[in-house]
């Protein structure tokens, strides 16, 4: 989603006038973009650099003034760390989890809100209403839910299913779907409404000529809505998977507390890479590593985006880009 | 052209008024004429607020002001005062250090806290057991925390339980189960699992107990010159051994301590036993609530260790040492140890607290059978004078941590081979330590 781009200049009317024009007249447009630009170079720009920097260093928390260059050391020890490559491949897998459910009932969703409903407000306000939701509360609450001796999740597998309690904190997929279900709860309503606006946007002709044609509603979704949807449906995308690569509040919390919740169970099996991330920069307080931890996810980041990016390219409809 | 100056000038106000807000941080102090704000930044209960010690405080000093807040959990409320230490920013006069980080605090941090010696803490220092004194002073002799509480440790369980197995209930009786240490106590437990009580099991996790077997030792994870021993000292490896017969037994309720299912765990019944320092009497009575005459106190196994208690210091980079040395002397001094103890148990580091009548002689009509309360004056005074001197190190919370949350659980709720899991914490030290 790039940022609008700024109206082209206006073509001055007589050329005499920059002359007189006062400095405050030709400086007034950079002080409006300057709050952002303050604020980017502040809270945005400076710590990446600085990141960059400590991740070439070995640097404590306790005395940050004293660091010691080890130029890629912190890179080749990540490339050789297991404990990082498992928190990658968690992070990959609750995202792959959390992701693609979550798109494809928001799809639905989208669709059922799309027709004329009663009370078509009330729905659309109520399947936003998680999203405005705080991750601890959602987590501490989902945490009972999925408790191993009292939540009603193992109640309904014991009553229904006859199955033995699940101890979710404990065990790897247990504990990575009951968290992905955490995500899919909180997001799935907020990408609804962005597929609702996009489906809104295609031309209702469409579906009369298909009806008209014969076309089945399952037909019209398939061969006019999800055409129609796909810049929307890879913005999503990336966005979900950038949350995705940051997941951190809702592993966390997970465990109810106890010591050392970075650690995302005691075996790692649900330890994130920003928990990784925390674990080594706040509890070991190697910063340099943290940083080149935090460098590593950026790249991953990074990589996702080029790739959606170019996938964009090559899919989008009409040659016109929609994001 | 007049609105263009104005437009400019509002930007700059705009941009203003979003940096302003870190700009104004300290300012705080100046609320009422020559009154001074004395902010104190503590963790968990420390019970100065629950017994009125800050309002008593305010009250004879009308120039001070305390502003008093606290964090539930020690690891993330230690995590948040070193960013605050590194960065100098958002801390407070007075703030509390736990037992497993004062080393880290005296052997790392020295030049981030204040001597209190010279400001009055000096006259103080025969009141208090002498190893509890030692752990709070820097290589040099500085003294960078004033003793709060001890954690004395004893063993608490559950009468009713202890019955429906076929077990003594009487304090003596079960302290007798265990006279032989820690084996007793494990034999103890396969014979209430016997009992097949069902939903109860002997203990609420390893972890607990091998932190109490832990507290017990002299050198722990650490030698006196700093150097990790946690993986050649005897004293680990025995502990280590005593918890995977507790994990792999199936003698545990495979809880995780200080979690949600925990806390529900007392009221159910879900465990017998569990390790007492004598903070956990407070907890337990808070989480069980009405359950009187259920739960009971009685001396631990393999005699007596210590388990938490804290410290108060001043960083320097606090505006008001002094009246921060005096507040945090006041409430280390004997009648508002006292206090702390009467409101919430936490046990005195004051000796002479601790050997005051209303510590000494207290009975707790919560636990033990009606009529008949639990001296725990007593126990834990009795465990207090026996405390070994610990050697403390830098990293003891994090080796705590890797070996009982990680290790310990491993084997207990994931059916681990006890083996492969000690492996893993050796490899988790390394990398955390290294």
């Amino acid at each position: 989603m790039g940022v609008p781009s700024p109206a082209r200049p206006r073509v001055r009317p007589e050329p005499a006038a920059p002359l007189r024009r006062s400095v405050a007249e030709r400086l007034s447009p950079y002080g409006f973009i300057a709050p952002f630009f303050a604020l980017f170079a502040a809270f945005g720009l400076y710590p990446l650099i600085w990141t960059a920097w400590d991740s070439l260093h070995r640097v404590e928390l306790t005395n940050l003034h004293k660091a010691s260059w080890v130029g890629l050391d912190n890179y080749t020890y990540l490339i050789h760390d297991r404990y990082f490559w498992n928190a990658f491949w968690n992070t990959m897998t609750l995202g792959v989890v959390s992701t693609v459910p979550q798109l494809l009932m928001a799809l639905g969703l989208a669709h059922l809100l799309n027709r004329r409903l009663r009370a078509g407000l009330f729905w659309r306000v109520a399947v936003l209403a998680p999203y405005a939701t705080s991750v601890a509360a959602v987590t501490i609450v989902f945490a009972e839910l999925y408790g191993r001796d009292y939540g009603a999740v193992n109640y309904v597998l014991h009553t229904v299913f006859g199955l033995g309690n699940v101890d979710f904190v404990n065990t790897k997929w247990p504990g990575q779907i009951a968290i992905a279900s955490i995500v899919v709860w909180r997001w799935t309503g907020y990408n609804a409404l962005i597929y609702l606006a996009a489906m809104q946007t295609i031309p209702v002709e469409r579906y009369e000529a298909a009806a008209v044609d014969g076309a089945s509603r399952w037909r019209q979704f398939r061969d006019i809505t999800l055409p129609g949807l796909r810049p929307t449906i890879l913005f999503t995308i990336v966005v979900s998977t950038i949350g995705a690569t940051q997941l951190f509040g809702e592993p966390m919390l997970f465990q109810g507390g106890g010591p050392s919740p970075e650690l995302g169970g005691s075996d790692r099996q649900y330890q994130t890479l920003s928990m990784y991330f925390y674990e080594r920069g706040f509890a070991d307080r190697h910063l340099g590593r943290a940083a080149a931890i935090a460098w590593a996810m950026f790249l991953i980041v990074v990589l996702f985006a080029a790739m959606y990016a170019y996938l964009l390219r090559r899919i989008r409809p009409d040659g016109e880009a929609r994001l | 052209m007049g609105g263009v100056r104005t437009r400019v000038v509002a930007v700059v106000l705009a941009i203003a008024s979003v940096l302003a807000p870190s700009g104004c941080a300290g300012s705080a102090d100046g609320a009422g004429a020559g009154r001074i704000t004395l902010k104190v930044r503590l963790f968990g209960t420390f019970g100065y607020q629950e017994a009125g010690l800050f309002d008593a405080y305010m009250a004879r000093h009308p120039d001070i002001r305390i502003e008093y807040s606290t964090i539930q959990d020690s690891g993330q409320y230690w995590t948040a005062l070193q960013t605050s230490l590194s960065t100098e920013s958002g801390l407070g006069d007075l703030q509390g250090i736990e037992v497993s980080e004062i080393t880290d605090a005296t052997a790392n941090m020295a030049d981030s806290f204040v001597d209190l010696g010279p400001l009055g803490a000096s006259a103080l220092r025969d009141q208090f057991y002498p190893w509890k004194w030692a752990q709070g002073l820097t290589p040099d002799g500085k003294v960078l925390g004033l003793g709060t509480d001890i954690g004395p440790e004893a063993m608490c369980y559950r009468r009713d339980l202890f019955a429906k197995a076929g077990l003594p209930t009487a304090r003596a009786d079960v302290a007798a189960l265990w006279k032989n240490g820690w084996d007793g106590y494990v034999a103890a437990g396969e014979r209430f699992r016997a009992a097949g009580i069902p939903g109860s099991a002997w203990t609420d996790t390893a972890s607990g107990m091998f932190n109490a077997m832990i507290g017990q030792s002299p050198e722990q994870y650490y030698d006196a010159s700093g150097r990790l021993i946690y993986d050649r000292n005897p004293a680990v490896a025995t502990a280590w051994g005593e918890a995977m017969k507790i994990a792999a037994g199936g003698l545990s309720a495979r809880l995780t301590q200080f979690t949600p299912a925990w806390n529900q765990a007392f009221t159910s019944g879900q465990f017998a036993t569990v390790a007492c320092p004598s903070w956990m009497i407070g907890y337990i009575k808070s989480q069980t609530g009405s359950l009187d005459n259920r739960w009971d106190v009685t001396t631990a196994p393999g005699g007596t260790g210590n388990w938490g208690g804290s410290y108060l210091a001043v960083p320097k980079a606090s505006k008001h040492q002094q009246q921060a040395a005096d507040l945090a002397i006041w409430l280390a001094s004997a009648p508002q140890q006292v206090a702390v103890f009467e409101k919430t148990g936490n046990f005195p580091s004051n000796r002479i607290a601790a050997a005051d009548p209303a510590v000494r002689d207290f009975s707790d009509t919560y636990f033990g059978a009606v009529g008949d309360p639990a001296p725990i004056g007593r126990i834990f005074g009795d465990a207090a004078g026996r405390l070994p001197a610990a050697v403390l190190g830098a990293r003891d919370q994090v080796v705590k941590d890797l070996i009982t949350k990680g290790g310990i659980t491993r084997v207990e709720a994931q059916g681990q081979d006890p083996a492969k899991s000690w492996a893993k914490v050796v490899r988790d030290v390394t990398a955390a330590t290294g």
